[in-house]
């Protein structure tokens, strides 16, 4: 796997021993799309990144948790080349796509051209589009224009756009916040099943990675598992918020 | 319409045990429009008959005051004396020849000076070296009014065509560059950063999500410079024209026919309603994107 270097000043030295928490697991996965080491971000004399290790393998989908603030749009964005770090080393593969908060569709096209959009107008294209837009179950409005959409399709339809690019690494950030409870339930649902994916949550708080820990109960969870309510409270502690509290 | 029974459902649905011991609310009539259809539409129609009703009624107090003879014929002939001037235009051919004669002049300054517009904007747009170069020029000669260089372009240009050309051609630039820029600076920068993302070059930016989302923007400025054509129009005719509306209205001038004056002013008129009207029928063919956002 060839990863671009999206390092900050300090050019990328030559990889190091893995220092991952996955190095053995590693084997499980397919191989690095992200590789993220003693990264620094720092925004008006704040470093919003503090040094963050981290490192992501094919077939793993990551839950990136922290209180706000702490700098997971930043992570996000240094990830998807949009942003550059201070300090660290940065490798990402390549082939990459991302899905905003936002749809950001481009209203002037149709919303098969905007799944393209990365690719010339032609019949192969259209065919391409047309295949990602009926892995949502959008291909219904191949050609209609992206403001007679809801919200939930729109962001299907970024959805789309992003796999698409068959990407090695596809980076969501909060893609499904701005829909309502029921949407956002189907969609969880929709990227599940589009990427059949083994779980892992990482929490960043105060610039740095405080907890990595794997995700392996069999679904459908409870929330009265015993080991998901254990790795709840593991989460809350390491995001500041009190076990006793009452839950949100 | 009575809401009792709904305010009851409102406060069960709000508190329960409440609705006995509170007052029921207020509630503001927001259904379906009071009285029946045929009512309506014989409402709207007498809206339209409205609106029809104004200007006619105005046309025939204009022939009734004429007609009486209680204006002097030469300050304000009739309308139907106007209607016989026109006739008179017509019949003569004058007016057949003027029309495209006018018509060239303004399309020829138009296209040349949207055009450049165009071509401004979308640099200083799109490129920082354009913004530098010429948006603070352009910006300190758009407050100049452009009637107010007719003198100037007399002397560069001489009274024949070239001067009226020159000016409809300065005139037209503005509108066009502005919005051009306005439009091209206004694209959402999401817009542009996700583009980047799926790995779009800086040219097929500009061409797949720039240019298409600015060009409502750069439409509206190419109507408001085709407005400002006809005005610039209206003004260099009024240098020497030899052919033209201009040309029947200064000779209506020497020979003192109010009434063919009105009948020229009338036809820049019609000119301006037609430039609009094929300005909008563009928009529609150009933006189909744009039509879901138009509400009834």
């Amino acid at each position: 796997m060839s990863l671009h270097d999206l390092s900050g000043v300090r050019a990328a030295g030559a990889a190091p021993a893995d220092l991952s928490p996955w190095s053995e697991e590693g084997r499980r996965f397919g191989p690095v799309t992200a590789r993220l080491r003693g990264v620094r971000r720092i925004f008006a004399g704040r470093a919003v990144l503090d040094g963050v290790d981290l490192e992501v393998r094919k077939g793993e989908f990551v839950a990136l948790l922290g209180p706000t603030g702490t700098g997971k749009t930043t992570l996000l964005r240094i990830l998807a080349g949009l942003d550059r770090a201070d300090e660290g080393d940065v490798g990402v593969a390549a082939a990459r796509s991302v899905v905003f908060q936002e749809p950001r569709l481009v209203p002037a096209l149709r919303v098969w051209r905007n799944v393209v959009i990365g690719h010339r107008r032609s019949a192969a294209s259209r065919k391409l589009a047309a295949a990602a837009l009926d892995e949502v179950g959008l291909v219904r409005h191949a050609d209609a224009w992206p403001r007679t959409l809801s919200g939930g399709e729109a962001q299907r339809v970024a959805l789309a756009r992003a796999l698409v690019q068959e990407p090695a690494l596809l980076l969501l950030d909060e893609p499904f916040a701005a829909l309502d409870a029921l949407t956002r339930i189907r969609m969880h649902g929709l990227v599940q099943q589009l990427l059949s994916l083994s779980n892992r949550v990482v929490v960043l708080n105060g610039g740095r990675v405080r907890l990595d820990a794997p995700v392996d109960m069999p679904r459908p969870r409870a929330r009265t598992d015993r080991a998901f309510e254990n790795l709840r409270q593991r989460l809350l502690a390491k995001l500041d918020v009190a076990a006793d509290e009452p839950p949100i | 319409m009575s809401f009792a029974g709904s305010a009851a459902v409102e406060a069960a649905a709000l508190g329960g045990d409440q609705h006995d011991a509170e007052p029921g609310l207020h509630l503001v009539d927001l259904g379906a429009k009071a009285g029946p259809a045929s009512e309506r539409s014989f409402l709207s129609a007498a809206r339209g008959a409205l609106r029809v009703l104004v200007p006619v009624g105005l046309l025939a107090a204009w022939q009734t005051v004429s007609g009486l003879g209680l204006v002097e014929p030469a300050v304000l002939p009739s309308p139907l004396t106007v209607a016989e001037a026109f006739g008179e235009l017509i019949g003569t051919g004058e007016l057949q020849a003027a029309i495209p004669a006018s018509l060239h002049r303004a399309l020829t300054g138009l296209i040349l000076g949207a055009g450049t517009g165009l071509v401004l904007g979308l640099f200083a747009g799109l490129w920082r070296i354009g913004e530098q170069l010429f948006d603070a020029p352009l910006q300190m000669l758009r407050t100049i009014p452009f009637i107010a260089t007719i003198p100037l372009f007399i002397i560069w240009f001489g009274i024949g065509e070239a001067a009226k050309v020159a000016l409809i051609y300065a005139a037209a630039i503005f509108p066009v560059y502005l919005n051009t820029y306005a439009g091209v600076r206004g694209v959402d920068p999401k817009l542009i950063e996700a583009a980047k993302v799926f790995g779009l070059k800086p040219r097929q930016i500009s061409l797949r999500v720039i240019l298409p989302t600015a060009l409502p923007s750069i439409l509206v400025g190419i109507r408001f410079s085709a407005g400002i054509a006809l005005l610039a129009l209206v003004a260099a005719e009024q240098i020497n024209a030899r052919s033209g509306i201009g040309y029947i209205l200064n000779n209506a001038n020497q020979n003192q026919r109010t009434d063919v004056i009105i009948a020229g002013i009338i036809v820049y008129a019609l000119l301006g309603i037609v430039i609009d009207l094929v300005m909008r029928w563009v928009e529609r063919l150009a933006l189909p994107w744009r039509a879901s956002l138009v509400f009834a």
